[in-house]
């Protein structure tokens, strides 16, 4: 248990010519699970494995608990690793994988056999303990990798992509699965994935990397409801937020009175799109692209004359619309994201206050 | 090949018997000839099936040896090519197994001018390097002796190579497993390289036995005391005698006893060694 704190620690790999990793700040709590996401090469995996002590630090520090770790083994570290691959010894048995690490460490042979029974029980895989990893499903194999981590009882959890090997079906099972074993122990734990949906759905403290920079942290809903950045805008979320440009807004012929003047980018999540806007302050005319039964909801995707991506509307249950439908949506103004022309967010109450009680006046009376 | 036809099957059975014609017929007159008394080889009639004299001809060449070649006893011999190709595999696969895991997870200054000497040495064996091995060997005195024997024979890259190849195939993240739980340079190299290697380690073995088995000229120059003597030399010995008809009875009893052991170790290890070859176990 404890708690892990990140002080502007760089990466540089020898004879690259850009750092890897520019200075990243972090602090988890003790027994706070988070979430590193990015796209691939953002160095959220680089990070982790710098915990872990699997690769060296260029400069700052890494702090477990109290200690600092920057010069430790891994094995020193008091960490336990999740890999994509499993990484189990595949010669080894079940129970020989669970109890490699206890007995490099010296444990007791009685604490030993509590701890594997203790989580083979909790992971239910006693009926394989005596088997051969090679003869266990995906599914298992990544059980008696969560088992090798947790009979270690370490400070940390550190997870690579677990789950990127499994079918969806099975993931989603997963992701509940570890949640509830990180929650059960209450250890800390830094989850690595690229998957947007587990980074929402896993994680206490959500951490939204790109480029070797961290664009923003904080917690799922937060990132989701103010993201910081264009960056973190289009990546949290599923389908992603709208992002129409100014100029592309005003060629279309929506009214943009009321946006803040600075404001070169508009952003707006499909579900808030109004499909049939009579009265909405700012409102396109598009038509329909094409129609997505999701069977839950309906995703619409619109294009009109000036945008150049298209508008995808989320609508629950099935939507009546056909193709070459023409549309009128609106964007309502208080669910709208402005971002500058850096790619940064503009604080909202920057607006004119009787402007946005006017507009949620009209919602009211729809 | 989905080709069904009788006559296809036919042809293909009749060159596959032809192959194991020519292959076995050297090996069934060499059975014959053993079990014939002395002189019915050199007659000039070639008998075809086996004699009555296999017992006795088996017997002297085992136990006494030849009279008038001044060999050794062949149980004598045999032995010391046992001892020779034992030490050779052994020797082989501990120097490979290390070098192969210095090279592939060590850097060290030097790394990749190690690995081209060692690269380097798979074309130089034995027979090309020979005079300037033979006068390290005799200047360190070994000449005589069971390191002179096999430590030059032990020094290749062929085994070092198959084990850099096998364990350039093993994830890094299993390394890196290991890291995390504790295990040290020479306790992942005892707890998971060596168990993972055991079947490649069965098949080297196998082809590297069969190696040392069947060295001749290296041991022709090292050896003079007949006390060194290996089955191989021996043969050759046997049949150039001094002086007199080569005693074809004997010397191919003698021949029949050295191809023994090489078969014996094809035979039992060859599960494990289509094994070695083919698993990929990861």
């Amino acid at each position: 248990m404890a708690r892990i704190q990140i002080g502007a620690l760089r990466k540089t790999y020898p004879g690259a010519r850009a750092d890897t990793l520019h200075g990243i700040d972090l602090s988890i709590e003790d027994g706070e699970m988070a979430v590193l996401v990015g796209p691939s090469g953002c160095g959220k995996s680089t990070l982790l494995r710098m915990i872990a002590g699997l690769e060296s630090v260029t400069d700052g520090e890494i702090r477990i608990g109290d200690r600092l770790v920057n010069q430790l083994e891994p094995a020193e570290r008091d960490i336990a690793m999740v890999f994509q691959n499993y990484a189990l010894y595949p010669h080894m048995t079940v129970r020989g994988n669970l109890e490699y690490g206890l007995k490099n460490r010296r444990t007791p042979r009685a604490e030993i056999d509590a701890r594997v029974t203790e989580a083979a029980r909790v992971l239910e895989i006693e009926p394989f303990l005596d088997r051969k990893p090679q003869a266990l499903s995906g599914g298992q194999r990544q059980r008696v990798a969560m088992g090798r981590a947790i009979v270690r009882k370490p400070q940390a959890f550190l997870f690579d992509e677990p789950l990127s090997n499994l079918d969806a079906r099975l993931r989603g099972q997963m992701r509940v699965e570890i949640r509830r074993l990180q929650r059960r122990f209450a250890t800390t734990s830094i989850y690595v994935t690229h998957d947007q949906l587990e980074a929402m759905t896993m994680a206490d403290k959500l951490v939204v990397m790109n480029a070797g920079r961290i664009e923003q942290v904080g917690s799922p809903m937060d990132l989701f409801e103010t993201p910081r950045s264009l960056f973190v805008a289009g990546f949290i979320g599923a389908p992603g937020m709208n992002l129409l440009p100014v100029e592309d807004l005003r060629a279309s012929g929506a009214d943009l009175t009321g946006l803040p003047g600075t404001t070169s980018v508009v952003g707006i999540r499909p579900e808030h799109l109004l499909p049939d806007a009579t009265g909405a302050w700012m409102a396109l005319h598009v038509t329909v692209d094409a129609v997505e039964l999701v069977g839950s909801e309906t995703l619409v995707h619109l294009g009109a004359a000036g945008l150049s991506a298209p508008l995808v509307l989320r609508q629950p249950g099935a939507a009546r619309l056909a193709p070459g439908m023409p549309l009128r949506v609106g964007l309502p103004r208080q669910h709208l994201h402005c971002f500058d022309a850096h790619g940064l967010r503009i604080a909202q109450d920057s607006t004119d206050p009787a402007l946005r009680e006017l507009e949620s006046r009209l919602d009211a009376l729809r | 090949m989905i080709e069904n036809r009788r006559w296809l099957d036919i042809l293909t059975h009749a060159v596959l018997i032809l192959g194991v014609a020519i292959v076995a017929f050297p090996v069934w007159v060499a059975l014959v000839a053993s079990t014939h008394p002395a002189g019915s080889f050199a007659t000039g009639h070639m008998p075809l099936l086996p004699g009555g004299h296999g017992w006795d001809n088996y017997s002297t060449v085992l136990g006494s040896g030849m009279r008038g070649a001044g060999s050794e006893p062949l149980w004598r011999m045999l032995i010391n090519s046992t001892i020779m190709a034992v030490l050779i595999t052994a020797g082989k696969i501990a120097i490979s197994l290390t070098s192969a895991y210095a090279i592939v997870w060590f850097r060290f200054p030097l790394r990749v001018v190690c690995f081209w000497l060692i690269f380097i040495t798979l074309m130089l064996p034995v027979e090309v390097r020979i005079l300037p091995t033979f006068k390290v060997v005799a200047d360190f005195g070994l000449l005589n002796s069971w390191v002179g024997l096999t430590l030059p024979l032990i020094a290749s890259a062929t085994a070092t190579f198959l084990f850099r190849q096998f364990f350039m195939t093993l994830p890094d993240e299993l390394v890196e497993a290991a890291r995390i739980d504790g295990a040290g340079p020479m306790k992942f190299f005892r707890d998971i390289l060596l168990p993972l290697s055991r079947t490649n380690i069965a098949a080297l073995s196998v082809i590297l036995f069969i190696y040392g088995w069947v060295q001749y000229l290296w041991p022709t120059l090292v050896t003079t005391d007949p006390k060194f003597y290996t089955v191989v030399m021996g043969i050759k010995r046997m049949v150039a005698v001094a002086e007199a008809d080569p005693q074809w009875n004997f010397v191919m009893a003698a021949v029949v006893l050295a191809m023994l052991p090489p078969v014996l170790v094809v035979i039992f290890m060859q599960r494990l060694f289509v094994k070695g070859l083919i698993e990929t176990e990861k």
